[in-house]
């Protein structure tokens, strides 16, 4: 057998924890109580708010628009009234206003078959305006504006279209179920894609531990003829990074500082690409998205539809509820997540999973000064020396950490997942990041 | 109602088994057959040796931890340097001595600089070493094993076999074949001979004796360093565990003994390429040393490359002080000097950052 690719330097390997949900086909969530969505879900301007207090709104009807370049549309995800506009915490910490909806009335998109559109006359600009409009973002986690991706400038040329559905978090199989439950749906976004873009080649990235998605997307594959390549690849997190999946697949480094255009790359993951064909083919904003619900703190882990705005707690009691053990609640993954304080907390469009770990599953102990065993050396993916950035951040040392490029850090966690002494670089790292930042905007 | 049980806590929520205390506790464990085994041949008083130092290691350790208000007796890194350094130690050495050198160890080169992962050296050979030159007589007098109880006799009063070689090197008449030729007076236990015997009858394979003595632990030394054996089962099952890597114990015991066959022979009035690889790899602390001390997390370089470069040195200096020094022994200094090199190491041998190009490749 032909040994499977990976990238180079560092990344770790937790347990995947994946059979907890793998074999769980995406059901829906209920509708529970009142809906809060967020006008910040993306990265970039928090849409602008377009409905007031007393409003009725329509399923998937626009109520928050796009304010600016990179900023996305938001839609309401339920019939319904809005009750209030209210400022909210996001599971990030970051506060955001945002549109609180009680539903009611009747569901006029869901459950029902729209009748497709033919898309073949549309013109890039107008699938382009689509994806705009209908508000999609990346679903991998970063939640950049899709329409700003697939615009690149004029003079660049994508060689390759690179499709993200390695989901190396742990725990999530919400991608994965996507591509064995929607391949046909995927491969059709991936036709959009190519109109919009024209790569060269169109290549698919699968971690090895789902074989029935590669086995299934191959075939479709084969079946479409050239032009895409389903490239199953050796487990390693943090794989589903960008720049990680690119020096997989292409064996190109993005260098620092720049976009993965540089490499004449384009990145999506899979979810996004599903969400676009909808957007495209039935006109539907992206009111809805594949939650995992997983940990062995969660009596049902299951995968679901989840609409956007969701509460936290609505989607825990739907899975059986927690367990006596639980003591974490994340939103995304357990490698990148965040741990939430509130049930109360909204799914928004970047949400991938949302888990309940016992103290066991988290495995930390207690902390001790560094060892200097360089394990966190090691890990680092971006050739980073995490001990060294740590210290320089804990004696307040910003200038000298950026010099040792600790901008390049995408907090992935591989450092402190494998560090002995159990020490929380990455939240030294995220911290000094703010800091060095203010410093810079002062001076 | 949940909300006031719930943990807080930074990304990664995940995390690795292996803590602090976990490694230093496999370290320890990995240890304790060589240490059973220095208690059969050398009797009780070994035992009491290693208690000694240990208990001393402790005590000092926690009354710096209350001095300085930070660290804990529970991650184990004490109880281990004291195991190292009861097992540096003659069987017979005054047990002041022992204690001296494990407080040495922890008050002076662990928390100088602030205890757990911030000294330079490993503590438990700089405290060796300190007790080494200040009580050289009680540090280099060895007791014979139960197994091969003529070493005690006469003359030898216990010498260790580099010991010997050192001594018997100077007044012998050159060429000689060898460190063997040299330790031919040097007793043989029943158990070696009747080995090689059988290695000779079954297989037509020749095998000196002193080599299955040097390889089981028949021989005077420290504690913990005369079984070769026990050392490598110790140091397979740090290796299983992975709190060792194999970059530093084989760049060390490789390039240990790349030297030793090219150069070793020189002294014995021989020409190039005939140095007596497997005696020198059995003999003194050099498996303790490459497998236990060398290891250190704390006093290594971060990277694989740069503990290959720090190994090579290690059996580098290992060879020039044993060969050329005024000590029998070398592995306690050699790593020492290349712990005081680490920083430097470390320095150019930094991971490759990802997403530059090197520079011979920018046009
Ligand atoms: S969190 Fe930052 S420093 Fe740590 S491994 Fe990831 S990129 Fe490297
Ligand atoms: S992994 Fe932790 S203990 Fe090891 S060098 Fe890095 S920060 Fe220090």
């Amino acid at each position: 057998m032909k040994s499977l690719k990976t990238f180079s330097k560092g990344g770790v390997h937790p347990e995947d924890s994946k059979e907890l949900t793998n074999k769980e086909s995406v059901k829906n969530a209920a509708i529970k109580s009142s809906f809060i969505v967020p006008m910040s879900q993306h990265i970039g301007a928090p849409a602008e708010c377009v409905v007031n207090p007393g409003d009725e709104v329509k399923e998937g009807m626009l109520i928050g628009k796009a304010a600016g370049f990179i900023s996305a549309n938001i839609h309401s995800p339920v019939p319904g009234v809005v009750k209030e506009i209210a400022d909210v915490y996001l599971a990030s910490g970051n506060k955001s206003k945002a549109v609180i909806i009680e539903p009611s009335g009747e569901f006029d998109q869901s459950g029902k078959t729209a009748d497709p559109v033919d898309w073949s006359g549309m013109t890039p600009k107008e699938l382009q305006d689509k994806i705009l409009e209908m508000g999609i973002v990346g679903l991998g986690g970063a939640t950049f504006p899709a329409n700003v991706k697939f615009t690149p400038p004029a003079d660049a040329k994508v060689e390759a279209l690179v499709i993200n559905g390695v989901e190396c978090e742990p725990y999530l199989t919400a991608d994965h179920r996507l591509m064995l439950e929607k391949t046909e749906e995927i491969f059709k976004g991936l036709e959009i894609l190519s109109k919009i873009l024209n790569p060269d080649k169109i290549y698919i990235g699968i971690e090895a531990n789902k074989p029935d998605a590669i086995e299934k997307m191959e075939k479709l594959a084969a079946q479409k003829g050239t032009g895409i390549e389903i490239v199953p690849l050796k487990l390693k997190y943090p794989q589903g990074d960008e720049k990680q999946l690119l020096k997989a697949v292409l064996d190109k480094e993005v260098p620092s500082g720049k976009l993965p255009l540089a490499i004449g790359a384009v990145v999506s993951n899979v979810g996004t690409v599903f969400a676009i064909y909808e957007a495209v083919v039935f006109n539907k904003p992206l009111i809805e998205r594949v939650v995992t619900v997983s940990g062995r703190g969660i009596k049902k882990p299951a995968n679901l539809k989840v609409r956007i705005g969701t509460k936290v707690g609505d989607l825990l009691e739907d899975c059986g509820g927690i367990t006596d053990d639980a003591v974490s609640i994340v939103m995304g993954g357990p490698m990148m997540g965040f741990s939430m304080i509130s049930l109360d907390t909204p799914v928004i469009k970047g949400t991938s999973g949302i888990l309940v770990l016992t103290k066991k599953e988290m495995g930390k102990s207690v902390e001790t000064a560094c060892l200097m065993c360089g394990r966190c050396v090691n890990a680092c993916p971006m050739g980073l020396t995490p001990t060294k950035l740590y210290k320089m951040a804990k004696r307040a040392k910003y200038e000298d950490a950026m010099r040792f490029n600790l901008m390049d850090c995408k907090e992935c966690g591989c450092c402190a997942f494998v560090c002995p002494a159990n020490i929380p670089l990455v939240q030294g790292f995220r911290l000094a990041k703010k800091m060095a930042n203010k410093k810079a905007v002062k001076s | 109602m949940i909300n006031n049980k719930l943990i807080i806590s930074s990304s990664p929520h995940v995390h690795h088994k292996d803590s602090t205390s976990r490694i230093m506790l496999d370290v320890i464990i990995a240890l304790i057959p060589a240490g059973i085994w220095a208690i059969y041949v050398f009797g009780m008083r070994s035992f009491t040796v290693i208690a000694v130092s240990i208990i001393a290691a402790v005590v000092a350790e926690y009354v710096m931890i209350r001095v300085m208000k930070k660290g804990s007796i529970g991650d184990f890194s004490a109880i281990l340097t004291g195991l190292l350094i009861g097992y540096n130690m003659p069987t017979d050495v005054p047990l002041y001595v022992a204690a001296i050198a494990s407080i040495f160890a922890i008050l002076v080169v662990k928390w100088a600089f602030g205890g757990l992962g911030t000294n330079i050296m490993n503590p438990a050979l700089a405290g060796r070493c300190f007790v080494l030159f200040s009580w050289t007589g009680a540090m280099t007098t060895w007791r014979a094993p139960v197994t091969n109880p003529d070493i005690g006799l006469d003359a030898l009063a216990g010498a260790s076999p580099l010991g010997v070689l050192q001594t018997s090197l100077l007044d012998a008449e050159l060429p000689v074949m060898g460190p063997l030729e040299l330790l031919a007076d040097y007793p043989i236990s029943n158990m070696a001979a009747s080995m090689s015997e059988w290695f000779t009858s079954s297989f037509g394979l020749i095998i000196h004796p002193h080599y299955f003595d040097l390889f089981f632990g028949n021989v005077s030394g420290s504690l913990g360093e005369v079984s070769a054996l026990l050392l490598i089962v110790g140091g397979i099952y740090l290796f299983i565990r992975r709190v060792i890597t194999w970059e530093i114990p084989m760049a060390y015991i490789v390039s240990f003994g790349l030297f030793v066959w090219i150069f070793d022979g020189l002294r014995f009035g021989q020409g190039f390429f005939s140095g007596d690889v497997a005696f020198h790899i059995l003999s003194g602390g050099l498996l303790l040393g490459a497998l236990f001390m060398a290891t250190d997390m704390v006093t290594s370089p971060l990277t694989p490359k740069g503990q290959i470069v720090f190994g090579i040195g290690c059996g580098f200096l290992t060879f020039l002080i044993r060969a050329y020094g005024s000590l029998p022994e070398g592995v306690s200094l050699a790593i020492i000097i290349m712990n005081i090199l680490v920083a430097m190491i470390d320095r150019f041998t930094g991971p490759k950052l990802f997403g530059f190009v090197p520079k011979e490749k920018k046009k």
